[in-house]
């Protein structure tokens, strides 16, 4: 516990020398965070045109679909905030910087997280959080669902987060794993942003039990939208976040652990 | 110097395998959606199911192509006006514009068989695309090239505004999200409501995507397909002679300024 | 009681499998370093000093032998060695490259855990010692390189190491940056008894630093003494290059032992001198003997010695190095 305290600091510390470098550069910071807030706003506006001709999809109206949409996005431009710097390995690998990673007394995925911290990713926080606040209007609240929502959404982050390092760990293995990996963290994001039901049942079975996305939104939005699983899966998923979050938590740590033996068994 | 072009993106085999999943992935997600759409509303946009999933192939393919999410030779331009190299290009008898241009159709054509024929054929086999009439076949073929013109255009011009600003990753950040948006990636213009969907026709970045689509899926034909052509080439050439205008000026600034 | 050694490796070996057949970057190396000491590890390119370094940073785990500095396991306990150890890698920055030089500093600060008193006054010591006062409010980036190892070196200091490592830390400067990087490594050593390893393959360097030295010659031990003893073993030469005003059979230099021509070429005689002799008396035969134009001092270098090693007094595998 005291090991994870210490690297808390660590994150904040770096992350904070590098959010002011960044904030420094002030017109940059202003026009990319901008720029970023309307490539994801016109993402949701796609949606909504879509939606204009169908009406619904699969079921689901528009205000539905921007819960599940702000849920998804919520999750992963939390993550990408946090820890999206983890795609930079490879280049830190190539470059030598790992090294002088590893010769200091810190984590090396803090380290690495921190590289570079980029505070202008909070523009896509902003347009989910604001889509998602939209989507709230379709639920029915009671206390439980509010506690739902939350653990939807803490869930939704922590799972796209073990996602992003996960995948990033294959640049210990190849120097070309991270657009890969990107096809799959923006894939599992868009996929997610809509009702599963849509998409074959095969996916909604890999994405529950393989790559568990389907817990990003989907589980918890049927039970808070108070609508059966179309699929007639059980409806307590809709609370099995955690246990997905604890395995694939576990599954990135293991990963981490194992690329990290490999480069300082391999050198670079 | 077309050869050059190809040339060059065929070493970046790793990347080009990686696109082609990553288009292949996306490719049957949005297929995913779109029968959903068209499910509800069989007739949207004037498609019916199967124009509309051959659109998302259609998409995927020339996403690369016309490189939406920027990229190419103009990227390659901006880092010689900034690192002031540009000073003996613009000092060679052949023209600047030629030579970059042909660079990016080189690559165009790689990424032509490689980004956009694989994701196509996968898409052909899995779903069963719409195949155009000769007349569309030949109306594509000429659109194709056209695209890349128009697309090579639209990100020079933000590339150019190295000779003035010291970062151009404003400008480029918002050709890019005009382009995604404005082609009809994220979504087919002719589902925008009317009077907004005829306007966006009409401006250059529909010549991207939306035309050729089109063209093939046989959406319009006669003269309306040729008139959606010819609007294409005429950005074109407007295009290019704005790139021509602004690269003289800022050839002007290089020698005023001694690079 | 002899103070316990700060360093210590047994049969430390690094095996790198390529396809063209494994690499034994560093071979079977016994070596023993003393708190305090200035050890200098030379070798040619690739002779697996860097690999060396990565070994005992905890960068590196070894394919067989143990290291231990500080009492600790490299590898294993890297955070824990991390504290006690300051690392400057020559080729790579371990500074925060868009930030001013003094934010990497205190970055340091927090990220050791050093109490405030302690870095001011180490952070004035130092900043003093490499003469960096001005630079501190400029981005990392934007600095010389020479400025930029000083800064690297505050930087590894800050913390109070017991162990130094540098990997390479003169490369690419030039000759004053040179000698001032090296002041002020003497400088540390002397005032605060800071161990410093020191990889090069530049011979001044050593000459002016190390009273140690280990040569590594292809990942093995091939020499681990004083630098007199390297040259002894080397049979190290100077090489006084006279171009004469006319071709004449070789030059002789009856008074003075040791000194002979290795090397005539038209005009133009190449005499080797021993390490201890003067040049000026052998100069001064030169003209004796005929008119001289030109001449050019050549100090022993390490593919010189190196070379030589190869020779008559190589280390064939399995034998015992040189130690004096």
């Amino acid at each position: 516990m005291d090991g994870l305290r210490a690297d808390v600091a660590d994150y904040r510390t770096l992350a904070a020398a590098w959010g002011r470098a960044a904030m420094s550069y002030r017109a940059s910071f202003v026009m990319l965070s901008l720029g970023g807030l309307v490539i994801t706003a016109l993402d949701f506006v796609a949606i909504a045109v879509l939606l204009s001709r169908a009406t619904t999809l699969g079921g689901f109206g528009l205000r539905e679909i921007a819960l599940l949409y702000g849920a998804s996005g919520l999750g992963i431009a939390v993550a990408d905030l946090a820890v999206g710097q983890v795609e930079r390995l490879g280049r830190h690998i190539r470059s030598g910087r790992l090294d002088t990673m590893l010769v200091r007394p810190t984590s090396l995925l803090v380290q690495v997280c921190t590289e570079e911290f980029s505070p202008r990713r909070i523009s896509r926080v902003v347009q989910a959080a604001v889509v998602f606040g939209w989507g709230c209007g379709a639920v029915a609240w009671t206390p439980e669902r509010v506690l739902l929502a939350g653990q939807m959404l803490v869930s939704a982050t922590l799972l796209f987060g073990a996602l992003f390092v996960g995948l990033a760990c294959l640049q210990f293995w190849t120097t070309d794993g991270q657009q890969v990996a990107n096809a799959f963290t923006y894939g599992g994001n868009t996929v997610t942003q809509y009702p599963l039901v849509i998409f074959p049942r095969e996916v909604v079975l890999a994405l529950t039990f393989a790559v568990p996305l389907a817990f990003v939104s989907w589980y918890p939005s049927l039970r808070l939208l108070d609508r059966p699983d179309p699929l007639g899966l059980p409806a307590a998923l809709a609370w099995c976040s955690p246990v997905a979050v604890v395995l694939a938590v576990l599954a990135t740590v293991l990963v981490w652990r194992a690329g990290v033996r490999r480069y300082t068994s391999t050198g670079s | 110097m077309v050869a050059a072009g190809f040339r060059r993106s065929s070493t970046y085999r790793a990347a080009t395998l990686a696109g082609i999943f990553t288009n292949t992935v996306f490719g049957f997600i949005l297929c995913g959606v779109f029968a959903a759409v068209w499910a509800a509303r069989p007739d949207a946009g004037g498609y019916d199911a199967t124009q509309a999933i051959t659109y998302v192939w259609i998409g995927q393919g020339l996403l690369a192509v016309v490189e939406m999410f920027g990229g190419g030779s103009p990227d390659d331009l901006a880092e010689r006006i900034r690192s002031g190299a540009v000073a003996s290009d613009l000092a060679r008898p052949a023209s600047v514009l030629g030579w970059y241009l042909c660079l990016d159709l080189g690559r165009a054509c790689f990424q032509l068989l490689t980004r956009a024929g694989v994701p196509l054929v996968i898409g052909a086999l899995v779903f069963g695309l719409t195949t155009p009439t000769v007349t569309g076949a030949l109306l594509v073929a000429v659109a194709v090239p056209v695209a890349v013109v128009v697309s090579f255009a639209l990100r020079l011009l933000p590339a150019l505004t190295a000779f003035w600003l010291l970062d151009t990753t404003g400008p480029r950040l918002l050709g890019g999200v005009l382009t995604i948006f404005f082609s009809g990636l994220t979504v087919p213009l002719v589902l925008l409501p009317d009077g907004l969907r005829e306007v966006t026709l009409l401006l250059p970045w529909a010549a991207l995507l939306q035309t050729p689509a089109d063209l093939w899926l046989g959406r319009v034909s006669g003269v309306e397909a040729v008139a959606l052509l010819g609007v294409a080439i005429g950005w074109a050439v407007v295009l290019l002679g704005a790139c021509r205008l602004v690269l003289a000026a800022g050839e002007r600034r290089v020698v005023v300024q001694g690079g | 009681m002899p103070t316990p050694p700060v360093i210590v490796t047994r049969g430390l070996t690094r095996v790198f499998r390529r396809t063209e057949g494994d690499l034994r970057a560093v071979d079977d190396v016994d070596l023993e370093v003393t708190p305090g000491e200035f050890l200098g590890l030379l070798g040619l390119n690739g002779a697996g000093k860097s690999t060396a370094v990565k070994l005992l940073t905890g960068v590196l785990v070894p394919t067989a032998g143990s290291a231990r500095v500080c009492g600790l396991e490299p590898a294993a306990q890297r955070r824990r060695l991390a504290r006690r150890i300051g690392v400057v890698f020559g080729q790579r920055s371990a500074l925060w490259w868009d930030l001013p030089l003094a934010d990497s500093f205190t970055l340091v600060h927090r990220l050791y855990r050093t109490t405030p008193a302690h870095h001011r006054a180490r952070l004035d010591e130092l900043v003093d010692l490499l003469d960096l006062g001005p630079q501190l409010r400029q981005p990392v980036r934007s600095l010389s390189l020479g400025q930029r190892m000083r800064g690297e070196l505050v930087a590894a200091m800050l913390h109070d190491p017991e162990v130094l490592f540098l990997d390479e830390p003169t490369i690419g400067l030039d000759v004053v940056s040179r000698a001032r990087l090296r002041d002020v490594l003497r400088d540390l050593n002397a005032r605060r008894a800071t161990t410093i390893v020191l990889t090069t393959h530049d011979l001044p360097d050593v000459e002016a630093l190390c009273r140690r030295v280990v040569v590594l010659d292809h990942g093995r031990l091939a020499h681990d003494g004083t630098l007199e003893g390297l040259h002894r073993l080397g049979r190290s030469t100077r090489i006084l290059s006279v171009d004469l005003t006319e071709a004449r059979p070789a030059l002789t230099f009856p008074g003075l032992p040791g000194v002979h021509v290795v090397e005539v070429t038209d005009r133009v005689q190449r005499i080797s001198l021993p390490l201890e002799q003067p040049a000026a008396p052998v100069i001064a035969a030169v003209v004796a003997q005929a008119g001289l134009r030109d001449l050019a001092l050549q100090d022993p270098t390490l593919e010189g010695v190196m070379h030589a090693l190869h020779g008559a007094g190589s280390t064939p595998a399995g034998s015992t190095p040189d130690r004096d």
